[in-house]
């Protein structure tokens, strides 16, 4: 019986936050945010050598071959960091996608170039979980029509796009047809892009077909995406918590009010349970699969809830410094606020939860 | 992450299943304190090792090396079995571990033994109507006499007074030391001349808690816990652990489910609650944070295999669990509207009026046992690092 993460996951976790720390100070990130430089590049090359990219590919492809909880170790340090890296896309939506749905030969092709950090594939799968307004793809005879609204990552090579029919189908940036249109959000941390398709190549990945390798592949998304949330909220009660140590006021530290404790208090209480849910929901993918998809969508919309009231409270208590751009606190904000809505929103999910067990 | 408790806990696993399918037909239906039934359940539970378990035999337990995993399982079966796990209440969760950390051998053998059988029912005298949250500045008194200490004062919440054979409480013995340093625990009878029971009755119109009086109570001075001044620490050797008992995890699921089951089968405007999406929502809702709240259980029951501190991840579910089953009781109600008010004996009652009743006693929860605000000092304080509240400024003297 081992609640927890291994001592190989600590190690990774340290060895990950300790190149973040190096590499991913906020400085850089508002550099990447402002398209001031690319440091992007810089950090996704730095974690693809960490062996960050090639997490989830199978050995046989060049890759570690591990599981959704180092995926979900290595998405928490991202998030503490609110570090730019294609590694929910790339790393674990495209993979997962070529491994539970990619032939023999897609595989071969893509998996090891993703592994070694060569490849980025962005990931258009907003209209699976719930098409906004008129965007949705059709695919016949190889090509690709219609939109694709919310694709993540948009600096990608190429993208993974989910069809009306659930079919998951690779197409590459330069295709025929094909418009990546950058859109401006509110978190500049993760770059979104309209996808616009007119007659475009694609590859289907031909396991696709029945729309549950695309259920499958957000299954893991929202994990990781958690993890994600989680690290991010767990920096902003650390960032809250320091800052109340040192900010006085009336001659005293703020952190001896219990006003301001009792915030913290509250933060923690909802961080602790929201960890252990992430732990489990990436375990059950892996290893307690009747329980996978109900675990997916409660964590999503748990950490989202977790997430919007942390970042709302860590805020406050920094008063309004909080508020401003100069602290910076705003990129946690936003990377929360955007893990919430990609993926699936939190009432969109739930009722996904009612539905895995007959209730809807 | 391996979430099997390994193959040699399933032969006990086993084992346990035996004994409650053959013993089931002799287990109490209902708690009674008094009951012979139940006393004679408890035995048999003792003998088998289901009960007192880890209690050394010298004392009447059944002298088990403590195993963690074991004692998770006996509490997992039962509770499928829905049988019950013998005698509880603060003498046996509360004193008999106090005694065998602190008492005097003498203690030891005269209390320990008829504790576990049920023949000393115990309660627990520490709230003071002036010293609630603030227990250290309790003023029940007790001054030595010639051999006996003299009580003067008044507890308030002690739940069970009214039934108890003893008290195991907490009096100011040193007037004039600081107030933690001040205190003594001791052991007395409740039939002792002097005491005077009132029964407090709660929002729940149960008389649940009881107001105890002294006057003059005498006590013979050897029925003390630890040294004189150190009550305190005698008193903390074991309260940690009943904070976390308030929030079982397991309790929350199986109220969860019936709550799933009132659902489907309740009707409003001829369809049934969870029929309808926004009750469908918080359902769903509650449902993420039943299911946080039992794997950070899995995760504190992983630290102490270990025998590694859990940190915030344990300091937090008194408080978590608590807040949690009270809103979750509530939200049944909301499920039946006017039927989730019926309260008392009547065929529409839906559950025997239990959503009503758990929704009460688990505010009574949040209150008691440390306040939802004294564990966010708790967690922010030796959780977080921050600095305690600045003593108040004490009003002069006139």
């Amino acid at each position: 019986m081992e609640f927890g993460l291994s001592e190989e996951q600590t190690l990774l976790q340290e060895t990950i936050n300790r190149f973040l720390d190096d590499n991913a100070k906020l400085d850089r990130v508002r550099k990447y945010a402002d398209d001031a430089e690319d440091v992007g590049a810089d950090i996704w090359a730095g974690l693809a050598e960490l062996g960050v990219a090639a997490l989830l590919v199978p050995e046989a492809h060049g890759g570690i071959g591990l599981k959704t909880l180092d995926a979900a170790v290595v998405a928490e340090c991202l998030g503490a960091h609110v570090a730019p890296a294609p590694f929910l896309t790339t790393a674990v939506l495209a993979v997962t996608a070529l491994r539970t749905a990619g032939d023999t030969a897609q595989q071969a092709q893509w998996l090891p170039r993703i592994a070694d950090g060569s490849l980025r594939i962005g990931a258009a799968l907003a209209e699976a979980c719930g098409a906004r307004g008129a965007a949705g793809v059709t695919a016949a005879n190889g090509k690709l029509a219609g939109t694709s609204l919310f694709a993540l990552d948009a600096d990608a090579d190429m993208f993974l796009v989910a069809d009306g029919e659930r079919r998951l189908h690779i197409v590459a940036r330069g295709a025929a047809g094909l418009g990546v249109n950058p859109l401006p959000h509110v978190d500049r941390t993760q770059r979104m892009a309209e996808l616009t398709f007119d007659s475009t190549p694609a590859e289907l990945l031909p396991g696709s077909a029945d729309g549950e390798a695309c259920r499958a592949v957000i299954d893991v998304g929202r994990v990781v995406q958690a993890a994600d949330t989680l690290g991010a909220a767990q920096n902003m009660l650390d960032q809250a918590v320091d800052y109340a140590k040192q900010r006085e006021q009336f001659n005293r530290v703020i952190a001896s009010f219990q006003a301001v404790k009792h915030l913290c208090a509250e933060m923690a209480a909802a961080i602790e349970p929201s960890r252990a849910l992430v732990w489990y929901a990436a375990h059950a993918l892996d290893e307690v699969p009747e329980e996978g998809r109900l675990t997916a969508c409660h964590v999503k919309a748990h950490l989202a809830e977790t997430g919007e009231f942390v970042a709302r409270t860590a805020t406050v208590v920094h008063g309004g410094m909080g508020f401003t751009d100069l602290l910076g606190l705003h990129y946690w904000f936003k990377r929360i606020g955007f893990n919430r809505q990609t993926l699936g929103g939190p009432e969109r999910v739930r009722e996904e939860a009612a539905r895995v067990q007959g209730f809807a | 992450m391996d979430l099997s408790y390994g193959p040699e806990y399933d032969d006990f696993r086993q084992e346990v299943r035996s004994f409650i399918a053959k013993h089931k037909h002799l287990a109490p239906a209902q708690q009674g304190v008094r009951s012979p039934r139940v006393k004679e359940w408890q035995q048999l539970l003792i003998q088998h090792g289901y009960a007192a378990r880890t209690i050394p035999t010298e004392y009447g337990g059944y002298g088990a090396e403590p195993d963690i995993l074991k004692g998770r399982i006996i509490g997992e079966e039962f509770a499928a079995g829905q049988v019950s796990t013998g005698l509880s209440g603060q003498g046996i969760s509360m004193l008999v571990p106090t005694l065998l950390e602190l008492g005097s051998e003498a203690q030891k053998q005269e209390f320990i033994r008829p504790t576990l059988t049920g023949e000393f029912v115990w309660c627990q005298g520490y709230s003071e109507p002036n010293a609630g949250s603030d227990l250290a500045s309790l003023r029940t008194s007790a001054v030595l006499d010639g051999d006996d200490w003299v009580i003067n004062g008044s507890k308030i919440w002690t739940s069970t007074a009214h039934l108890a054979d003893w008290m195991f409480c907490l009096v100011r013995t040193e007037p004039d030391a600081p107030k933690h340093q001040g205190i003594s625990f001791l052991l007395l009878r409740m039939d002792t001349p002097g005491i005077e029971i009132r029964p407090l009755v709660d929002m729940t119109m149960q008389p649940n808690f009881n107001e105890v009086f002294f006057t003059d109570v005498r006590v013979p001075k050897e029925q003390i816990v630890g040294h004189r001044g150190e009550g305190w620490r005698v008193a903390n050797a074991v309260l940690g652990h009943e904070r976390e008992s308030l929030g079982d995890p397991n309790a929350s699921l199986s109220r969860l489910n019936r709550l799933i089951h009132l659902m489907q089968t309740e009707t409003v405007d001829g369809a049934r609650p969870m029929d309808n999406p926004a009750l469908r929502d918080r359902l769903m809702k509650f449902q993420a944070r039943v299911m946080a709240m039992r794997f950070n259980d899995l995760r504190i029951l992983s630290a102490r295999l270990n025998g590694a501190d859990a940190g915030l991840a344990r300091m937090i579910t008194k408080l978590q669990a608590t807040e949690l089953r009270h809103e979750l009781e509530g939200f049944a109600i909301d499920v039946m509207g006017e039927f989730g008010l019926l309260y008392g004996k009547h065929p529409h009652v839906r559950d025997q009026g239990s959503w009503q009743n758990q929704y009460m006693y688990f505010l009574g929860l949040i209150i008691g046992g440390g306040t939802s605000q004294i564990q966010k000092n708790i967690i922010s304080e030796r959780g977080l690092g921050m600095p305690r509240e600045p003593k108040a400024i004490v009003k002069a003297e006139a």
